[in-house]
């Protein structure tokens, strides 16, 4: 059980512990509070995989911009000083059952069919993660990158359309 | 001089043999101490620097109104931060009714976590980096964006509804602000080369700010809207809305968001040093020296930047960063990125005249876009005028 064991497990049960907030709690706020300890998580599992730019750019977007977007949704949708949520959905049973298969399911083929052959690529990564990283974006995946500011350019403008005055 | 530059070097040296020979610990619990003993250090630090910037700031914003400031408590009023401390732990620690206890206590710790955070990496001195990442510019980045979420906690969990209209504005003004910083670093990024901090500092013979004024301008500019300070004050505008988001906040929370407000001053001023003023790469003195006198002249501009303009109007603050601040961040970053190209094999000054002489362009055609909008806005006023008479 070596050190990096250690971390992987504290990290995956910050994770859990924040998704577990997140379904469980019946403040809506402090779930999406839960969310964002759930991205800590997430980027302390990335950092520990060495990708550190993966790591800060998860805090980023998804604490810095995702959880606000969130949490800005959740006042302005609801009573905004109502602080308890009473879960009113009557086919929890039927949504249980099947997470439980899933997770069944999942668990089974990552632990016993997977857990000695998974697809590594064969080269590691490279010495300057970051400079590849660009470099790819622009030459092989271009045209990806191109589609990506497009979408964002027209959600941008969509969003303007609908919040201007008339 | 060089003792003097590596006296924390050497220092950190001497403790590491001590621990790894002396005690003849492991290697890896070596790592732990040493590590759990720069985060401390780095915390107080934080700290420390708060109690000397609140007494920099009342003197010098008081001088510039032509006033002496504190002057009761020790000599020139140095113990006037202590007097603030022990007054802010005595008072009475006070939680709303209906607010929500857990969130409500924990909106300050959440404050600072972020401020303090920034700390880890910035270079105070030649191989005194808390932790050199290799992306360090974007980590500062990520973490100035926590301040959001603390915000937002404090106003909601405060059960008052004007706390939480504070919120919603200070996060509208985080938001906005954001984005012309990020561009502005990612033009010294890009001048740079790498979005480690120590690589930028050790690339800036000539300082960034000299290179490229309008990039420094414009995160002056975004650094001061993240902190909340004035100009753009709207968020605890004391004469006003008394204190927005934290408006039920008393006691030692105050203290937490007061705190943070100044760690965070620091840090920023920290990375604009950084940045645009190449940290700690100037000759004579000892480096860390260079990095202290710079943040703090760093530190005046801001409390001089306070005492001498009025509080902006928040379609005002709005309209600045992204009608005016965003298009200019961008068409820097282009302008940048097409001379830092054009030139990048014809030697040092040739690349850093070319960046000057692009950047004064820019100014020059700014000033000139903005005077001609004014003129046009002024002379439909005046024909309004005249029609309406």
């Amino acid at each position: 059980m070596s050190v990096e064991h250690g971390v992987f497990i504290v990290l995956s049960a910050i994770t859990l512990v924040g998704a577990w907030i997140v379904i469980a709690n019946r403040n809506l706020y402090r779930a999406a509070l839960g969310m964002v300890l759930s991205f800590f998580g997430v980027a302390g599992l990335y950092a520990l995989l060495n990708v550190g730019f993966l790591a800060v750019v998860q805090v980023l977007i998804y604490v810095g911009a995702i959880s606000i977007l969130i949490i800005f949704a959740i006042m302005l949708t609801r009573q905004v000083m109502d602080r308890e949520v009473v879960q009113r959905n009557s086919q929890w049973f039927i949504s249980l059952l099947v997470a439980l298969v899933l997770f069944g399911v999942l668990g089974y083929t990552l632990a016993f069919r997977v857990a000695d052959q998974w697809a590594v690529g064969g080269s590691g990564l490279p010495e300057k993660p970051i400079e590849a990283l660009g470099e790819a974006l622009v030459t092989t995946y271009a045209l990806p990158f191109e589609v990506a500011s497009v979408l964002l350019l027209v959600a941008l403008v969509g969003a303007i359309v609908i919040a201007r005055e008339k | 001089m060089n003792i003097l530059d590596d006296l924390f070097v050497n220092i950190g040296q001497w403790w590491t043999n001590l621990l790894s020979d002396a005690l003849s610990l492991p290697d890896g619990a070596v790592t732990m101490i040493n590590g759990l003993i720069g985060g401390l250090i780095l915390a107080l630090l934080g700290v420390v620097m708060v109690l000397i910037l609140t007494y920099m700031e009342r003197k010098v914003f008081s001088r510039l109104q032509d006033r002496i400031g504190p002057n009761r408590w020790g000599p020139w009023g140095i113990f006037q931060a202590v007097a603030d401390a022990i007054k802010m732990l005595i008072k009475e620690d006070i939680v709303p009714d209906n607010a929500d206890r857990l969130l409500f206590n924990l909106a300050p710790v959440l404050m600072v976590i972020p401020a303090v955070l920034l700390y880890a990496v910035l270079p105070f001195g030649r191989r005194m980096v808390g932790s050199d990442l290799n992306v360090g510019a974007l980590y500062v980045v990520a973490i100035g964006s926590l301040t959001a979420i603390a915000v937002m906690t404090a106003g909601w969990s405060s059960n008052n509804k004007y706390g939480l209209l504070g919120a919603f504005r200070v996060i509208a003004q985080l938001v906005s602000y954001e984005i012309p910083m990020v561009l502005a670093m990612a033009s010294v990024v890009l001048i740079a080369g790498s979005m480690s901090l120590v690589k930028i500092v050790e690339s800036q013979p000539i300082p960034n700010a000299i290179l490229m004024p309008v990039s420094f301008f414009i995160y002056m500019a975004a650094g001061m809207a993240e902190l909340g300070r004035s100009p753009f004050d709207l968020l605890e505008a004391d004469s006003e809305i008394v204190a927005g988001y934290f408006i039920e906040y008393s006691g030692m929370k105050f203290a937490l968001f007061f705190l943070a407000e100044y760690i965070n001053m620091f840090a920023i001023a920290g990375v604009a040093t950084t940045l645009f003023l190449s940290g700690w790469n100037w000759p004579i003195l000892p480096t860390w020296l260079w990095f202290f006198i710079k943040t703090f002249a760093v530190v005046f501009v801001f409390i001089w930047a306070r005492g001498s303009w009025p509080r902006f109007r928040i379609d005002h603050m709005l309209n600045f960063a992204w009608k005016f601040l965003v298009p200019l961040a961008l068409v820097n970053l282009m302008v940048v990125a097409l001379v830092d190209k054009l030139l990048a094999d014809a030697g040092m000054w040739a690349r850093a005249g070319g960046l000057l002489v692009s950047n004064l362009v820019i100014i020059a055609v700014t000033l000139g876009v903005v005077a001609w909008a004014a003129r046009r806005s002024r002379n439909a006023k005046l024909q309004a005028i005249a029609g309406a008479r």
